[in-house]
This record gives structure tokens, C-alpha cells and sequence, in this order.
């Protein structure tokens, strides 16, 4: 693998997570990941468009005019959507309801315009298709961890498999409640966020007013 | 009347877009550092969330439902599955016009909300608010009052922030918390405190 190669596809696992560093794609890390399954389905739907709608950009993106570009990009990623919700609708009907009105949203998932943008409107085929490829698993990565950490501790089960015996079934389990509510994902992600930037110290935002730290020596 | 006043009040507390579906977050997590970027983006929101939801409605229910396109002669036709396309398409083209228009006849406004418009396209909420309206199909009435309280909800929710962040500033954060770490952890207590309208029957 050359640089740039490895650059595209490893850079956005962790050193430019598209969720964590670059705030893109939030809403459906959120909503979708009370299951492991459902956040399972939700990053197959999302790689699958990411790397195809990138691949197609780059493809023609010396023919589009810069000021309809927008609308272009829309285009191509709302087609993109429709063929996967309808797949879904037709092969996992079940899970596409759990995921309701999520999986139409990927057209605006920031990530999707946001590497269109950033990035396959000024590099080729291969490079852009895997850039697309590594966002989506940096991207997936945050959603299958948040998504089995609630289903564990909210239900007791992963895949629903029931891995800790509940109270209710005799077992020792209380399930956290808060975990299969919405706010519980916010926590997550936040502490996620605090873990990855302990580990890499360089991605920590500078505070933008500082309180004047006297220190014992220093003469005032 | 009663019920869409129960409906407004849904939309706005209890089925917060921002706060219980997580809709437009992006925004709502990069432009809520001020109070007045805030006040601009929410005004911009609510705009066009009105206008969009109830002509995506006319749209869903005129030509693209089963049997819409009736009165053309087609009356087994059904073209749903354009849906997607088709509201992502009114949401560009209205954000262009709503842009064009106030840059003509107000320019005072349109000085506010200049660089805002154009990020509404692609703001989950909008796009979220219509497919919502379909999912539980409302009809033309419905659709304004719903429009109206989901982008005053979202508004809301945005100002609320911003004006906890403008707070935040002076404290002392955790370094690796700093920034969006603790903005999550904000937005997780405001959406736990939100949660407390749900069950509300009016």
C-alpha cells in the first residue's frame, strides 16, 4: 500500500474519525443505535452509499459546474438512497421500520456531502472510493460500539442473544433503563470522545477563554 | 382546533427534533457557540420548515402516493419510492428561492441569515420534518401546524444551547473533554430534562 492509499483509508478510524473530530453524521449515530442490529444494518446502508457516491462523483467531477455542484451531489446521493431503501424495504422489512425514516436521511448525512465535498471533487477514482471506505468504517466504528454498549446494558442481549440473565426472568441483571432512551447516547459518544483524546492528546480542543493560573512563585 | 394546538405542543416539547430524534445535529452541535448565530440559524429554520412540510405534503398526496396521479388517467400508478429525490429537490430549490427573494426585498434579513440558508440543505431536520409528515401521514392542515412546531422546537432547543455554552466557557473542563466532549454531555442533560414533557396528553 502507498501512503496516500494507506493515508485515505486508515487516517479516518482514528486520527480524523469523521464522528468524533470532524462532527459529521451525528444524527443517525444517535437515533439508529438502541441495537445492535439496527446499528449494524445502518453502517452497511451508509458504507454501501458512501463509497458508491463517491466513486461516482470523482468519476464525473470535471464535468460538473461548480455552481450546480450542490445539487449534483444531491442527485446522485438521494439516488443512491432510494435504491438502498428499497433493497431494505424488500429483504429486511423488519429492521427498515425499526429504522424508519433514518435510512432517507443518509441523503443528508453530512459525511456523505461532506467528503463529496472535501475530497472526491478533487481526487481520483480509486483514492476517493477508499476515502469513502475508510470514513464509513470510522463511522461505523462509533456506531457498533455505542450501538452494543446500549443494547448490553439497556437489555441484557447482543443480536438479541439474552447474554446477562434479567431480574424479571430470574437471573441477577437490573437493565439500565436511561440506556434505551435518547440521552443515554449523547453520554456515550461524549465519553468516547474524552477516551480517544486522552490517547491521542493532539486532537484536544484548545479552551477558548483561559482563567488566569496564578502560580505559587510567580510574583503578580 | 384543540387538536392542533395537542399537536403543536407534541412537536415543539415532547417530539423535539433536536432533543428525542437527534435531527440536524451537525448544525446544531458546530453553530451553537453564540447566542446570535444561534437566534439567526433558528429563524432560518423555522422558515423554511414552515414552507417545505406542508408543499412536500401537496407533493406526497397529488402526485407521488398510490393513485395520486388519478385525475391524469393513471389511476394505478405509484410513484412513492421517488419520494426521496423528489423532497430533497423542493428542500434545494426552496432554500435557492427563499435565498434570491429575501436578498431582493429584505436585505436586512437576508444579511442575517445569509450564510446560514445555504447549510439548511443539507440540515437533517428539514429533510427529517418531511419524512416524519409522511411516515404518519398528515394531512394539509396537520402538515402547517407540524412544520411550524418542530422548527420552533428546534429553535428553541439551539438557543437553549447556545446560551449554555456561552456559560461554559469560563469553567474548568477536563482537556480531553474540552469542546465537543463536554457539548455532548450538555446536550445529553438537556435532552434528559426534555424528556420529562413526554407523557403530556393536552
Amino acid at each position: 500500500m502507498t501512503g496516500a492509499t494507506r493515508k485515505a483509508l486508515l487516517d479516518p478510524l482514528f486520527n480524523n474519525n469523521p464522528i468524533t473530530l470532524q462532527i459529521l453524521g451525528i444524527c443517525s449515530a444517535l437515533a439508529v443505535t438502541t441495537t445492535l442490529a439496527a446499528s449494524l444494518v445502518m453502517c452497511l446502508a451508509l458504507t454501501v452509499v458512501l463509497v458508491l457516491s463517491s466513486g461516482a462523483i470523482s468519476l464525473i467531477r470535471n464535468h460538473i459546474p461548480t455552481n450546480i455542484r450542490i445539487i449534483v451531489q444531491m442527485t446522485i446521493v438521494a439516488s443512491l438512497v432510494i435504491v438502498v431503501d428499497q433493497f431494505l424495504k424488500a429483504y429486511a422489512y423488519q429492521i427498515s421500520k425499526q429504522l424508519s425514516v433514518f435510512v432517507g436521511l443518509i441523503i443528508t448525512n453530512c459525511i456523505v456531502l461532506g467528503r463529496a465535498e472535501a475530497f472526491a471533487m478533487s481526487n481520483p477514482v480509486r483514492l476517493s472510493m477508499l476515502d469513502g471506505l475508510g470514513n464509513a468504517i470510522g463511522y461505523s466504528l462509533i456506531l457498533v460500539i455505542v450501538g452494543a454498549l446500549r443494547e448490553l446494558l439497556g437489555a441484557g442481549s447482543l443480536l438479541g442473544y439474552q447474554l446477562l440473565p434479567l431480574v424479571t426472568e430470574g437471573g441477577w441483571f437490573h437493565p439500565v433503563g436511561i440506556m434505551l432512551l435518547p440521552p443515554s447516547a449523547f453520554f456515550i459518544i461524549g465519553l468516547l470522545i474524552w477516551a480517544l483524546r486522552t490517547w491521542k492528546t493532539e486532537q484536544i480542543e484548545k479552551p477558548e477563554y483561559q482563567i488566569h493560573q496564578v502560580h505559587r512563585t510567580e510574583v503578580l | 382546533m384543540e387538536a392542533s394546538l395537542s399537536l403543536f405542543v407534541r412537536a415543539v416539547f415532547v417530539e423535539n427534533l433536536a432533543l428525542a430524534f437527534f435531527l440536524g445535529m451537525c448544525t446544531f452541535l458546530a453553530i451553537s457557540k453564540k447566542i446570535e448565530t444561534a437566534i439567526g440559524l433558528g429563524v432560518a429554520v423555522v422558515v423554511v420548515q414552515v414552507i417545505t412540510v406542508p408543499l412536500n405534503n401537496l407533493i406526497f398526496h397529488y402526485l407521488l402516493s398510490a393513485g395520486a396521479l388519478t385525475w391524469m388517467g393513471l389511476a394505478d400508478v405509484d410513484l412513492s419510492f421517488l419520494g426521496l429525490i423528489s423532497y430533497i429537490g423542493v428542500i434545494a430549490a426552496m432554500v435557492q428561492i427563499l435565498e434570491m427573494t429575501l436578498d431582493r426585498y429584505f436585505p436586512a434579513l437576508y444579511n442575517a441569515l445569509g450564510i446560514f440558508l445555504p447549510l439548511i440543505t443539507v440540515n437533517c431536520a428539514i429533510l427529517g420534518g418531511t419524512l416524519f409528515m409522511v411516515e404518519r401521514h398528515y394531512d394539509f392542515g396537520e402538515s402547517v401546524v407540524y412544520g411550524l412546531g418542530s422548527g420552533v422546537g428546534w429553535a428553541l432547543a439551539i438557543v437553549a444551547l447556545a446560551g449554555l455554552r456561552e456559560k461554559l466557557k469560563y469553567s474548568d473542563v477536563p482537556d480531553g473533554l474540552q469542546g465537543l466532549g463536554i457539548t455532548f454531555i450538555t446536550v445529553g442533560l438537556m435532552s434528559l430534562g426534555f424528556m420529562a414533557f413526554s407523557g403530556i396528553q393536552l
